[in-house]
């Protein structure tokens, strides 16, 4: 499983022979955050790299620097408080964090897509839905009206709303939460985006209106061939979603691998311990397992390995020094000095 | 739609009730006599009580008041006791200058308001917020009186910029728009302060949410988002809140009228009250009154027309 050899390397992933290139590669991404209590760095030197057509997920706790990430390939981080303090993130070859205002505003909805964690606000209740729609549509693509509003209720039809030649016309109020994350999708997927973040897009969701919700966008990236990054805390969906994973703990990535590795063979104990939280069936637990610990304040991030307060194998050298990335099998690395571990999962 | 207006005006019936209950009792509670008014001072007793009788003050207040009722309901407001003309012509006279005036307020207050409020939310917490608080601080807490009376002194009196007395015709000439400008400004200054604030308000709120993040995640142009999503969601606390500005802009309309000299309902309603002219003060009431209703009936059609979710209930 692992190499012999660990490599020490914080770069870019190792090329993998029959991959297709990287649609965006995100380079040593820094976004900061001045507050009223110091620097807050909240992304801190993540990299990873997203394929056409392919699902990648970040998965972590809540402020671990997730939404952060995406709104930084988004351009929306509000700055200020927001700071660009470093990194690159190449999409389709070109440095979004070098772009005007301006130039971000062409690429966000046409070639670059987001769909958000809350369906009920996230749409205008004051506009018709079909109208939401058709103003992204028109913004990008020289679309009449009348074309416009067909190409919504084709949309609509697309994401599986029933009529969509009437719904196109009914007002955020008159849907339910899972209606209108479809229509968050159809409005993001309208100008055929060549990469969809999807921000937690059905944590606000019941049980089956998250699978469908899912099985959706699986469908939908297939027959489209769009790329998909999948924002969750939720290892389940990545299960079912992802086809690789970057686990984020404290603004930096620890442990990144395609999802058949990271969950036969973790090895970063704070993956570890995600992945021994989920409750099974086929074991009898009396208590759920947890992380003991929290996150760090940003204010007070430990010394050396960030994680080194909440892990059990912590010794004196990770409360001393960060430990890198480092490669541990074809585009698998952790962030441990304990990397390879074998024993912690017996 | 047309159901919510009907149930809108139905329920105004029993505060035009009030209205006109309210009027009638201050009017009973202010010391003088209207038949002594109505007699002179010279008058003997007698013929004081024979004007007594005449005008019905010699009966119950409860009966004085439903037959004021009865004559209200068939468009009878009554004689002035001082000119002797009808009340309703009189106020007839008097409702198109007010009109006037409060058009020539709000057409420019209100979108400044909104405006100012609208940028300062836009740059919130830099210079141009502090500013546009400042203005509307300044504007929010100085009566209308004490503008009236500088920009009088100033503009009208030291540097003869435009003419402060008395009103010299329809809207449309030269003259008229010359006339109705310090008195339309006056009014309009203290009413910019409120609409900022609230537009400032509502506009701060609505940047927060979420939907403007996927305005702006659509690739809109941030003048597009804050004009078609932030300023267009914001309106709808700002209209309602205007709404229950209307009795301040009323009651600065009667202040305003009367430093000018402008020949409104206001400053008929003042000058009746102060000459014990009480068929024409209720009459006056009544109409500002009425135009209270007015607005706010147009507030609520325009909330409707607003916010999709209200008209279904």
């Amino acid at each position: 499983m692992t190499s012999d050899g660990v490599l020490t390397l914080d770069g870019p992933a190792p090329d993998v022979a029959p991959e297709p290139a990287p649609l965006l590669s995100v380079r040593d991404l820094r976004t900061h955050f001045r507050t009223e209590r110091g620097l807050y760095r909240a992304v801190d030197g993540v990299s990873f790299d997203v394929r056409p057509g392919r699902t990648l997920g970040i998965v972590g706790e809540s402020g671990c620097g997730k939404s952060v990430t995406s709104l930084s390939i988004m351009g929306l981080v509000p700055e200020p408080p927001g700071i660009r303090a470093g990194g690159e993130i190449l999409f389709e070859g070109e440095d979004l964090l070098k772009k005007s205002r301006a130039e971000m505003e062409a690429i966000r909805g046409d070639r670059i897509a987001m769909i958000f964690q809350e369906p009920m606000t996230s749409l205008n209740p004051v506009y018709r839905v079909g109208d939401q729609i058709v103003e992204g549509l028109r913004r990008h693509r020289a679309l009449g009206a009348g074309a416009a509003r067909e190409r919504a209720v084709e949309m609509l039809r697309l994401v599986r709303i029933p009529s969509p030649e009437t719904r196109v016309d009914a007002y955020p109020h008159e849907m339910s939460g899972g209606m209108r994350q479809r229509v968050m999708i159809a409005m993001a997927l309208a100008c055929d985006p060549r990469l969809l973040i999807a921000d937690e897009p059905t944590t606000a969701l019941d049980v089956t209106i998250q699978a469908q919700i899912l099985d959706l966008m699986g469908d939908l990236q297939r027959r489209l061939g769009t790329a998909i990054v999948l924002i969750t805390h939720d290892l389940g969906v990545i299960a079912e979603t992802a086809d690789e994973v970057v686990v984020m703990y404290a603004g930096q990535v620890v442990e990144r691998a395609d999802v058949r590795t990271l969950f036969a063979d973790a090895q970063h104990p704070y993956t570890l311990g995600l992945l021994a939280s989920i409750p099974r069936l086929d074991e009898s637990r009396s208590r759920l397992q947890t992380i003991e610990g929290a996150v760090p304040a940003p204010n007070a991030m430990p010394k050396g390995c960030r994680f080194s307060p909440r892990c059990p194998l912590a010794d004196s050298r990770c409360l001393r020094e960060e430990p890198p990335l480092r490669d541990l099998g074809p585009g698998h690395q952790a962030r441990c000095w304990y990397a390879p571990i074998e024993e912690i999962r017996a | 739609m047309a159901s919510h207006i009907l149930s809108r005006l139905a329920l105004s019936i029993p505060v035009l009730f009030g209205v006109l209950l309210l009027g009638f009792g201050l009017l009973k509670l202010v010391p003088g006599d209207p038949a002594m008014v109505v007699a002179g001072p010279m008058a003997p007793p007698e013929v004081v009580a024979r004007i007594r009788t005449e005008m019905g003050l010699d009966k119950p207040v409860a009966v004085q008041f439903g037959l004021y009722l009865v004559r209200v309901l068939q468009g009878d407001l009554g004689y002035s006791m001082i000119s002797n003309t009808r009340v309703a012509s009189e106020l007839a006279d008097a409702i198109g200058p007010t009109l006037e005036l409060m058009l020539a307020c709000l057409v420019w207050s209100i979108p400044l308001g909104i405006g100012l409020g609208t940028i300062a939310a836009a740059h919130r917490g830099r210079a141009l917020d502090r500013i546009v608080i400042a203005i509307s601080v300044l504007g929010v807490s100085t009566p209308i009186f004490f503008i009236g009376l500088l920009l009088m002194q100033w503009i009208g009196y030291r540097w003869e910029l435009l003419p402060f007395l008395g009103r010299a015709g329809p809207l449309w000439t030269l003259e008229g728009l010359r006339h109705i400008a310090l008195p339309a400004l006056s009014l309009g200054l203290v009413f910019i302060g409120p609409v900022a604030r609230m537009t400032r308000t509502a506009a701060l709120e609505v940047f927060n949410a979420d939907h403007v993040r996927t305005a702006r995640a659509k690739g809109l142009k941030e003048r597009t988002v804050i004009l078609r999503h932030v300023l267009r969601n914001a309106l709808i606390p700002v209209v309602t809140l205007i709404g229950l500005q209307a009795g301040y802009l009323l009651g600065g309309a009667v202040v305003t009228e009367t430093i000018y000299s402008w020949p409104g309902v206001g400053r008929l309603a003042v000058g009746a009250i102060l000459a014990n002219d009480m068929p024409l003060a209720q009459g006056a009431i009544l109409v500002l009154a009425v135009s209270f209703i007015l607005i706010n009936l147009v507030v609520d059609m325009l909330y409707a027309g607003l916010d999709p979710r209200v008209q279904r209930r």
